[in-house]
């Protein structure tokens, strides 16, 4: 199920199969097929819309070659794994095309929704306060740290995590207040959590690492990076806080409020350019996560930590320059939570990517675009 | 997270409850068991194990033995909710309600109102619910309607083991008396439970599943049939929104009218004898106001107007099932099953 197959000659048969976007993940819906049988299809080519729990979300084709079946027709669930399209040469024999599909479902076997290497998350103590984090990939490599923003946790990196650590050693933390960590997070400013974030690394051992910020976490990862330069090598800011005054507080105001799952869910769906990729799954996650005791008042605390007054308190646009290691900032122009205008007049140093008709959550929204640029700037 | 048993649900919301406030404490038959005797402390943590550890932790002082006595202990939760404490009083069976039942509805349940706002009562009465544990008809009822019915008291069932644990905490903390309801087949379900404290508000349904064509509204127990149905029927092109309002009083009836006029078709799945049920109700709540949007009538599934049998068949029969869910959704959708 790799998504990272290599490119291949024009005669092979190939299997495209249902992605696992995230542990949780068993089984997903083709909601509409995006390429026709006969069509030729490139690697990295959206081919296919799938439906799953969680969010809907495009599927890009992991090899390049003619589409000759689909095996999935719309509105079909099938299991993770399963045979979703078969691409060939165009002149590859319909009997051989055929005889692959008839042996790759005789020998498909569902995978075990629980197995037992699968990665799990993990406390631990850093620096006195308990926080959760989650490890993929191999032994050793290269490093990446994924840091989550506000109201996030690092489930929110279901699309990103598993595809990058085919390759990398890839760390996702929960920071105080969120997701599994403890919920105490009086006197955490961005300056607190980037000092802890580097307790973090140090406790886990990643060494100099490729850092991954988004929101909140981007200015996080940028305050680390102008105050700890050795430990960041590369330094990726996903619709980053930290760069300008503005935010929009009313969203902010209202996440740390809001009890109700219609009030959830009308947040959440500012969070995209497309409302509609909102599942339920994804809103019950989130009011889960809002009834834990002390979650609430850790966002209050958090939000008038950082953003009093209705603005970012920590701005570090003018520092950028200042940076020796590479610099990325990648933006939804349709974000309307910290406005992509903070994105204007980046200094040289700082390559930019503006992700058209997407919004706050590019690492959801784009995932396979997000993850490529990541990866790229990370070899 | 840790997978969890409505069992573990309940002993855990309990044991962060009675660590986080000293004014939390048990009251109820053998909720430790041993108490007075020579024999073994701790023996029982109630009659299926709910309460088990909790004596050992917090003493005797916090978790009491109680004499087979509901009116005595019912009422002395009450007084000690009306004077400073936290009970949670488990009455074993709500088939018994009616030997306390004064204590309740009429002393705890009227206690804010007639005092003015200047008293509050902060009890949980736990009470087992339901059939299909062979107990026959004095210990098989679902008697939340009755509870239902009176001003003054909250119910919450809930339908899961994450759902037991929020709904008591919750009811642990609010400063009204709440009856919360445990079905007693229920108690081995699992699912996955977080270790933190969390509370899940009362009056706010929640949609298990969520479908174009039918509403269901499950209460308790029902919840797991209404589910399977939907998730059967969703491979036909049917598409079913589950409603667990998972208290029915308060009830969130926003939820329920926003859904059928969604849908246009309703079924409501109540384990409760037929008369003046939960089922009656919500058909009551949605005919006067939300009519016009039906495009079906109303069908409620529930057991037949009996005692609830003993015979194992009989009972069987009696309990409503993802069969009889089945058949009216698709009666509902037009096709006759």
């Amino acid at each position: 199920m790799s998504d990272a197959a290599a490119p291949v000659s024009g005669g092979a048969i190939q299997a495209i199969t249902m992605p696992k976007w995230g542990l949780a993940m068993e089984e997903g819906k083709v909601s509409a097929w995006m390429a026709e049988e006969g069509a030729a299809i490139e690697s990295g080519e959206e081919i296919l819309e799938i439906e799953t729990t969680k969010i809907t979300n495009v599927f890009e084709s992991p090899i390049a070659g003619t589409l000759r079946r689909r095996v999935v027709a719309e509105g079909e669930t099938v299991p993770v794994g399963a045979l979703l399209g078969v691409a060939a040469g165009a002149d590859t024999p319909d009997a051989e095309i055929e005889a692959f599909i008839a042996d790759f479902q005789a020998n498909f076997v569902v995978e075990a929704a629980d197995t037992a290497d699968a990665p799990e998350a993990e406390a631990i103590t850093v620096a006195g306060r308990a926080l959760s984090h989650l490890r993929m990939g191999p032994e050793d490599g290269g490093a990446i740290v994924l840091v989550h923003g506000f109201g996030g946790d690092l489930n929110g990196w279901l699309f990103n995590q598993p595809v990058l650590a085919e390759t990398q050693r890839v760390y996702a933390m929960d920071l105080p207040g969120h997701g599994r960590a403890e919920k105490a997070v009086g006197g955490l400013d961005v300056a607190a959590l980037a000092a802890l974030l580097a307790d973090y690394m140090a406790a886990v051992g990643t060494g100099p690492a490729h850092l991954v910020g988004h929101s909140m976490g981007g200015a996080v990862a940028l305050k680390l990076a102008l105050d700890n330069p050795d430990l960041v090598q590369r330094l990726t800011l996903l619709a980053p806080a930290g760069l300008g005054r503005e935010l929009n507080v009313d969203y902010v105001r209202g996440f740390a409020e809001a009890e109700r799952r219609k009030e959830i869910k009308s947040l959440l769906q500012q969070l995209f350019a497309d409302p509609e990729l909102v599942s339920r799954d994804m809103v019950n996650e989130v009011q889960k996560y809002k009834r834990l005791d002390g979650v609430n008042a850790a966002l209050r605390t958090l939000a008038d930590t950082l953003f009093p007054d209705g603005h970012q308190a920590l701005v570090m646009k003018d520092r950028l320059e200042s940076l020796a290691m590479p610099v990325q900032v990648i933006w939804g122009d349709e974000d309307s939570i910290v406005p992509p205008a903070h994105a204007e007049g980046l200094p040289a140093n700082v390559r930019l990517q503006i992700l058209e008709k997407i919004g706050h959550m590019p690492q959801m929204e784009a995932a396979g675009e997000v993850n490529r640029l990541i990866a790229e700037f990370g070899s | 997270m840790a997978k969890k048993s409505f069992r573990q649900a309940i002993n855990e919301a309990l044991a962060m409850e009675m660590r986080r406030d000293p004014t939390v404490i048990l009251m109820g038959e053998d909720v430790a068991g041993g108490m007075g005797a020579a024999g073994e402390d701790d023996a029982w943590g109630g009659p299926l194990g709910v309460t088990k550890g909790l004596m050992p932790e917090f003493g005797r002082d916090r978790v009491l033995d109680t004499p087979i006595s509901e009116s005595a202990f019912v009422g002395a939760a009450a007084g000690a909710a009306a004077t400073g404490l936290r009970p949670v009083a488990e009455l074993m069976f709500v088939d018994f309600m009616g030997v306390c039942l004064d204590q309740i509805f009429n002393q705890a349940g009227k206690f804010r109102y007639m005092f003015g706002g200047k008293a509050v009562t902060p009890m949980v009465v736990r009470t087992m619910y339901g059939a299909g544990f062979r107990a026959a008809s004095q210990h098989s009822q679902c008697l939340y309607p009755v509870f239902t019915h009176m001003p003054g008291l909250k119910v919450a069932i809930p339908s899961s083991p994450y759902e037991a644990k929020g709904l008591l905490i919750q009811a642990i903390r609010d400063d009204d008396p709440v009856i919360f309801f445990e079905h007693k087949v229920m108690y081995d379900d699992e699912e996955e439970v977080p270790d933190e404290a969390y509370t899940i508000p009362f009056g706010e349904a929640n949609l298990t599943r969520e479908g174009d064509d039918v509403t269901i509204v499950a209460i308790g127990r029902m919840v797991q049939f209404a589910n399977q149905v939907a998730d059967k029927l969703e491979g036909e092109g049917i598409g079913c929104t589950v409603v667990d309002p998972r208290t029915t009083s308060p009830l969130d009836e926003d939820t329920i009218l926003e859904c059928v006029e969604d849908t246009g078709r309703l079924v409501i799945v109540d384990e409760a004898s037929p008369r003046c049920n939960i089922a009656t109700d919500i058909s009551a709540l949605v005919s006067e106001r939300a009519f016009s949007a039906l495009k079906a009538p109303i069908r409620m599934v529930t057991p037949p107007h009996t005692p609830v049998p003993f015979a194992a068949e009989l009972e069987d029969l009696y309990i409503p099932g993802p069969e009889q869910i089945e058949e009216a959704v698709r009666s509902v959708m037009g096709a006759q099953a």
